[in-house]
């Protein structure tokens, strides 16, 4: 099962590759957000703690626009079909959230190496929960996100419906985590914020256990 | 249900209770207090609402039933009917006992998710054409947004501090587990409103969905002849 779900993600990597067509519109993407943030702020002094905020508004717009590829293109080419015949829904949601998940992480790290760049005051304390957080985060937002993916994929008005739909899964995941970045960049010891970080957790492998359960009633149709 | 309504504006609030019609003083809530005969219990009736329109989704998932996707749908209506109506008391109280309309406490961000949960179902819904697809993917979102519920009400009343009872700034104990502070005859009144406003979900359930199944035979049938 493992196999031929890294078949299906070195199938989407390779098709993504030859037609650099979604890297390149995300990398501009994340660039133009960052810079309607920046003007948008223009010469105001903003407080440290909304730039953590902020920057999770834009990684969850950027996953809106960059994530639903995978069950979109294939939507997209015609290619369901063939998929369908030739994979268990299983493989097919392993090989997707593999994508989603490298895609997700490298935009993320893209994201947060402008941001640290072009905003001083974001500046992070604890380095290390930061990246716990950070990981687990995207794992959370991959998950749900590919989930919802395949949902919208099979509906009109795609490129609307899937903030929409994903927004109110990811909500308790977002709030944990703008929190957990705050006290991330005012310095914070593991202990204090232990239980914050076993809720990211346990967000992440609900979803995921779910997201296999229920990936197969999306996938027959 | 109308015993409810005539009890729950007209008895009087005295600071000691003489006689069976009247109700205690509650400390900081005073007159205010009649609204809980119905902000609760709408609340209440929203939460069954949904837990219903879930187990149907569940059952359709597993039957293939066209009219468990109906009667899920009917009853998400309802829900989302009460749940306005929920947020909108709620609000109102809130003006008046907390000073502002809105104030992002726990109760209050959570019911918010809930509209926006089911906002997103009902657009969901409207953005799929073919009946079976529609009912299948919103009955695996259904399910979905329900296991996000546990996170609303059990854990964001502990990481956020709140004005609800049972949230982390309450001294009697923060949890989802509440202390009651009403007294006799005002706790009958107050479950007696549960149970009148379960009753009024099953009638408004009955006839909604029923409605909605003869609508879906009639349009079959059509298309049939």
């Amino acid at each position: 099962m493992l196999k031929s779900s890294l078949a299906l993600f070195l199938k989407d990597v390779y098709s993504e590759l030859r037609t650099r067509y979604a890297i390149n519109a995300l990398v501009m993407f994340i660039i133009v957000t960052i810079s309607v943030i920046l003007f948008s702020i223009g010469n105001e002094k903003i407080s440290d703690f909304l730039t953590g905020g902020l920057f999770w508004v834009v990684i969850f717009f950027s996953a809106m626009s960059g994530l639903s590829r995978g069950f979109v293109s294939e939507e997209e080419r015609g290619t369901v079909m063939t998929l369908q015949l030739t994979a268990k829904s299983s493989v097919v949601f392993t090989g997707k959230l593999f994508f989603n998940l490298i895609l997700g992480f490298s935009m993320n790290i893209l994201i947060a190496l402008l941001y640290a760049v072009v905003f001083d005051t974001f500046r992070i304390s604890s380095l290390g929960i930061f990246v716990c957080i950070f990981i687990l985060g995207n794992i959370g937002l991959a998950v749900s996100s590919t989930l919802i993916a395949a949902i919208i994929s099979k509906a009109n008005s795609k490129g609307t419906l899937y903030p929409v739909l994903s927004f109110p899964i990811l909500l308790p995941l977002m709030m944990i985590l703008v929190d957990l970045t705050k006290s991330c960049m005012g310095g914070v010891i593991l202990q204090e914020v232990m239980v914050e970080i076993a809720i990211l957790v346990c967000y992440d492998i609900i979803m995921l256990a779910a997201s296999y359960l229920l990936f197969e009633f999306i996938w027959e149709y | 249900m109308s015993f409810v309504i005539v009890a729950g504006f007209c008895f009087p609030i005295v600071p000691v209770p003489a006689h069976w019609y009247q109700f205690p003083l509650i400390p900081g809530l005073e007159e205010k207090a009649r609204i809980i005969f119905f902000h609760v219990p709408t609340a209440w009736l929203t939460v069954i609402a949904f837990f219903f329109s879930t187990y149907f989704s569940a059952k359709y998932l597993r039957n293939k039933d066209w009219q468990d996707d109906i009667k899920a749908y009917a009853s998400a209506q309802i829900g989302m009917v009460f749940c306005i109506l929920a947020t909108i008391t709620g609000s109102v109280w809130a003006k008046f006992n907390w000073g502002s309309f809105w104030n992002w406490d726990p109760r209050e961000t959570s019911i918010f998710a809930l509209l926006l949960i089911y906002g997103a179902l009902f657009a969901l819904r409207s953005a799929l054409d073919n009946e079976e697809k529609r009912a299948q993917l919103s009955a695996v979102y259904n399910l979905i947004s329900f296991i996000t519920v546990p996170f609303f009400i059990f854990i964001m009343p502990r990481i956020m501090t709140g004005l609800h009872p049972g949230s982390a700034g309450d001294e009697g104990g923060s949890g989802p587990i509440v202390n009651f502070k009403m007294n006799g005859n005002m706790r009958i009144i107050f479950f007696a409103s549960l149970i009148a406003f379960t009753i009024l979900y099953y009638w408004i359930y009955q006839i909604s969905s029923r409605t909605l199944i003869l609508i879906e035979k009639n349009n079959r049938k059509l298309i049939e002849e």
